[in-house]
């Protein structure tokens, strides 16, 4: 996947025009919510170890 | 020395007689310059009445999201803006997440579920899931599935789940503000019959919800009341979206001094961080409860936020000397 990242994926607003420090600290201790792509809310499972996140349209990413 | 720490000294150090409600009070208010002592008095406690295992725990949420009620601190919940999305947790991966834990030592693995209290789907889901992370993991299988029937706590009981995690969350007088969708007095039902049924009981909240401090003390009394098996605390992560979302979090030196008074007025009780430790205490502040009263711990990662890595946490109890309860020591 190429496509530029356009939204903040934890607020889910528009993360080209403005950062979010505060979005970024609180992600140390969160998964994503939102797709960076499209906007879309995920579907996030958290495990002990990890999690995954899921886009309908843009596929599920790990961390 | 305060009177309230020496009172202590004698009643809960040596007798093993947790402190009532006003107790419990007095070391919520001690000045700070005192907070060292009631820290060191309460580890006392613990070492004396518990012993220096620290009892290592994993959780996983088998069913997130979409729930009906309204706990305003819960991301969880079918009813506000949160962004988290209603998902379920298949068994192969339960029983990977189960094996996840016991790698790190743990003993206690409780699967989670926001509901407020099973239906069907959810119970045969547990059948299932139980039984395969037993055939395949050496760990202890605990649930939190919300309020139960008498038929479901039977149908735990028959699964081996040997612990049963209930939060009353706040204390009877302060639940309104937090809850409506149900009552302070359907949780303590449920906790009744899990603890008529022999499982374990596992009863604790969340600190920083709005309460005062005498509801905080309050609240201990209630638990102590209770004597549940274990008591997790939590402090509020505000989560975004939730009618809590913009509370301040607890005061570092407000939380150790709630660890330390929660500690002595529950003597042998399991005394267990559980969320929002992180951004309370930091690092710095979880040695200081592990210190002061705390005898157990959630490794890893919670139900909808991370934690910092399971090898932070057992480098820390490997520093500080307090062995990982093991698995023949539970049993
Ligand atoms: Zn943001
Ligand atoms: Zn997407």
């Amino acid at each position: 996947m190429t496509t530029t990242e356009l939204w903040c994926d934890r607020c889910g607003e528009a993360a080209t025009a403005t950062a979010h420090p505060g979005c970024a600290s609180a992600r140390q201790l969160e998964p994503p919510r939102f797709c960076q792509h499209c906007r879309r809310r995920m579907k996030v499972q958290v495990l002990p170890v990890g999690w995954s996140a899921v886009c309908v349209e843009h596929g599920e990413i790990r961390g | 020395m305060p009177e309230i720490l020496d009172q202590a000294r004698t009643q809960v150090l040596g007798d093993g007689v947790g402190l009532d409600q006003a107790g419990v009070l007095a070391v919520l208010n001690l000045p700070d310059e005192h907070l060292p002592a009631a820290l060191q008095l309460a580890h006392e406690v613990r070492m004396r009445w518990c012993g220096p295992e620290v009892e290592v725990e994993g959780i996983v949420s088998l069913k997130t999201g979409g729930c009906p009620e309204d706990c305003h601190f819960c991301s969880q919940s079918g009813l506000f803006t949160s962004p988290v999305r209603s998902v379920w947790l298949d068994i192969p991966s339960l029983v990977e997440a189960a094996k996840q834990t016991a790698a790190t030592g743990a003993t206690e693995f409780c699967i989670v579920a926001a509901v407020r209290g099973p239906d069907a789907r959810l119970m045969k889901q547990m059948r299932e899931g139980v039984a395969a992370i037993k055939a395949a993991v050496d760990i202890q299988v605990a649930a939190s599935l919300g309020m139960l029937t008498k038929e479901q706590v039977d149908d735990l009981v028959d699964m081996g789940v040997h612990r049963y995690n209930h939060n009353l969350e706040t204390c009877r007088s302060y639940f309104p503000n937090v809850v409506t969708t149900h009552s302070w007095e359907e949780r303590w039902e449920t906790l009744r019959m899990v603890r008529d049924s022999g499982m374990e009981v596992c009863c604790g909240g969340i600190l920083g919800l709005g309460e005062t401090v005498e509801q905080r003390a309050e609240f201990a009394a209630q638990l102590a009341e209770l004597d549940p098996h274990e008591v997790p605390l939590n402090f509020l992560n505000p989560r975004p979206g939730t009618p809590l979302g913009d509370r301040p979090v607890v005061e570092g030196k407000d939380a150790l001094r709630a660890i330390a008074a929660f500690r002595l007025a529950m003597p042998r009780t399991i005394l267990r961080y559980a969320g929002g430790r992180e951004i309370t205490l930091g690092d710095l502040g979880t040695r200081d409860g592990l210190l002061g009263g705390i005898n157990a711990v959630i490794v890893g990662n919670y139900l909808t936020t991370l934690g910092r890595p399971a090898t932070a946490d057992l480098e820390l109890l490997n520093e500080l000397k307090m062995p990982v309860k093991a698995l023949s020591a539970t049993l």
